[in-house]
């Protein structure tokens, strides 16, 4: 099924650890991830690797469980692979809508790109 | 073996000032007393640094490439300067960006630049505490310096950010468990308010958690405010998914504090409402200190994000986003900030300095910046360095050379140079690109 939802992004303490390590797994595994609570992820089939959909694009990142998170929350750390999604407008101050973003989110068996094939989304 | 005391950690805005640094044969080998995010930096990312050696992707030599897609070819420091100039020179609307991983001292030199290009400036506080900077031309901004806070605080209010994650040692050595000279108790004699979105590792610790209806800050700073002015008759039973009750309790503790303090972060100032949101929370601080004594605080993130705000302000009379172009610094954020212009496509040119746009841009910002010549100056290999032309490291600021950086609350601290430099600084490299720039446009 496709979970409706509202994405935010931010930071976490992994994120950055792994903030001047961008090339590394390590780095990769901190942020190209969505956090969800334990029922909205078995409403997904517990899938390892989810698709993000939003107005402004969409990536794949893998699934981790935070019961903190209320249902119908997303989080994704902040990065790249939350980037790919995030709302560009500035609402007139020149603040891209990193928070509060409506997204779908969908099972997936397509892989997490790299980071540097991320980028080379960018310049084609 | 040499050890460095009373150092500075260069990562984030708590900027702690209590490292002890053990160096030997120019290698880091301890950084005491830092936590997770200063150990990574000051160990595992320094290029000579010790148990971490070769795991962080450094950038060795300058670096550059006409086609993005094509391998990267290492240069001498002056052909990189000279091809970054003239990319700086040919540009109509080149966008100056970053300055957060840097001190004080680049900061001036890269305010020269701007001016000397009529360019466009802006620092990471454009996609961090951006919003805090209108919100105080608003309102003001009446707050404390931490040590005060540490010493007074007996309630504390963290409202959408979580030093748990992102500023690990502030609850230690300013806020929650800081013990000062009128809060000798430390964590027992204060009471800690959480206010977010999501349960997070801040909120697990409060003694009053409130959980809001994401983008619903602003309705229950309004409640709030109602219920602290004697209209809680007006306030709904339920605000922002927070029941009124809660509400009422709420206000009944910051009241009788003796002397309240709150934290700020990107909950407020990424969600609906934007700078709206730090305004309100500014007129509640302000509305408190008709019963008690209130300040507000904004959690900034890298640790030098507010000094090139504060350099900014005394060059040029605006914290970031000036524009240059019309010969007189111009501000307007919303205009002049750098996702505004990549959004409307007027930029045809783009230094990265000292952070990495690509990495925290919205995607149509990174498509705009990968298609446009881009050079980038900095000590690490991050997803900027992927859709750069011309790339030149620096020595890292903070570890490899001193200077001058300002804490989240304003207060300026010296940088302590731990180890010597491999690399020109980001103060040489810049004042090479102007001085080239005017060569180049014959002055």
């Amino acid at each position: 099924m496709t979970l409706k939802v509202t994405l935010i992004t931010g930071r976490t303490i992994s994120q950055g650890v792994n903030l001047e390590n961008k090339t590394s797994s390590d780095y990769m595994e901190a942020t190209a991830s969505c956090e969800l609570n334990t029922k909205d992820i078995e409403l997904l089939g517990k899938p390892k690797y989810v698709k993000i959909r939003t107005e402004y694009g969409d990536v794949v990142v893998k699934l981790k469980e935070n019961s903190s998170n209320p249902s119908g929350i997303a989080f994704i750390p902040m990065g790249p692979w939350a980037n790919a999604v995030v709302d560009p407008d500035t609402k007139g101050c020149g603040m891209p809508g990193f928070k509060g973003i409506p997204a779908e989110i969908d099972a997936t068996e397509n892989k997490v790109l790299l980071l540097k094939e991320l980028m080379a989304r960018y310049k084609q | 073996m040499n050890v460095i005391t009373d150092a500075l950690c260069p990562f984030c805005g708590c900027l702690c000032d209590d490292i002890t640094v053990v160096v030997e044969d120019n290698k880091i080998i301890e950084a005491k007393h830092a936590c997770m995010l200063g150990s990574a930096k000051i160990l595992g990312h320094c290029r000579l640094g010790g148990n971490n050696i070769e795991t962080h992707h450094t950038i060795k030599e300058p670096m550059t490439r006409v086609d993005k897609n094509s391998n990267f070819k290492e240069v001498s420091y002056d052909e990189a300067i000279n091809e970054a100039a003239e990319i700086l020179a040919k540009s109509k609307r080149p966008l100056l960006y970053g300055w957060a991983s840097a001190s004080c001292e680049v900061h001036k030199k890269g305010l020269l630049l701007a001016e000397e290009l009529g360019a466009i400036i802006d620092n990471t506080a454009s996609v961090c505490h951006g919003p805090t900077g209108l919100a105080t031309h608003e309102k003001g901004s009446p707050s404390a310096t931490l040590g005060q806070i540490k010493n007074r605080a007996d309630v504390i209010v963290f409202w959408g950010c979580n030093p748990v994650q992102a500023h690990p040692r502030h609850m230690g050595r300013y806020s929650s468990f800081a013990r000062g000279f009128f809060s000798e108790k430390g964590r027992k004699g204060r009471k800690i308010i959480v206010l977010d979105v999501r349960k997070t590792d801040t909120a697990k610790m409060a003694d009053e958690y409130v959980e809001i209806q994401q983008g619903s800050d602003y309705l229950v700073i309004s409640a709030l405010r109602a219920i602290l002015s004697g209209h809680a008759d007006v306030v709904p039973a339920s605000v922002g998914g927070v029941l009124k009750d809660q509400l009422v309790k709420v206000v009944e503790t910051l009241k009788t504090a003796k002397f309240g303090a709150i934290f700020f972060g990107m909950g407020l100032t990424q969600s609906k409402s934007r700078y709206k949101n730090i305004d309100n929370a500014v007129s509640l601080t302000f509305d408190l200190n008709s019963f008690t004594k209130f300040v507000i605080t904004p959690m900034r993130g890298h640790y030098n994000v507010t000094g090139f705000n504060q350099v900014c302000t005394w060059e040029t009379g605006f914290t970031t986003a000036v524009d240059f172009s019309r010969g007189l610094p111009y501000y307007n954020p919303g205009e002049t900030a750098a996702n505004d212009v990549l959004n409307r496509n007027e930029v045809d040119a783009a230094m990265v300095i000292a952070a990495d746009a690509a990495a925290h841009f919205p995607a149509n910002s990174v498509r705009r910046l990968a298609k446009m010549p881009l050079v980038q100056i900095d000590p690490h290999w991050s997803a900027t360095t992927e859709i750069a032309n011309v790339v030149i490291p620096t020595a890292i600021c903070g570890i490899e050379v001193e200077g001058t950086a300002y804490r989240m609350d304003g207060v300026s601290l010296r940088l302590r140079k731990m180890i010597e430099p491999t690399h020109l600084t980001d103060e040489e490299v810049l004042e090479r690109i102007t001085q080239r720039v005017k060569e180049l446009r014959g002055e």
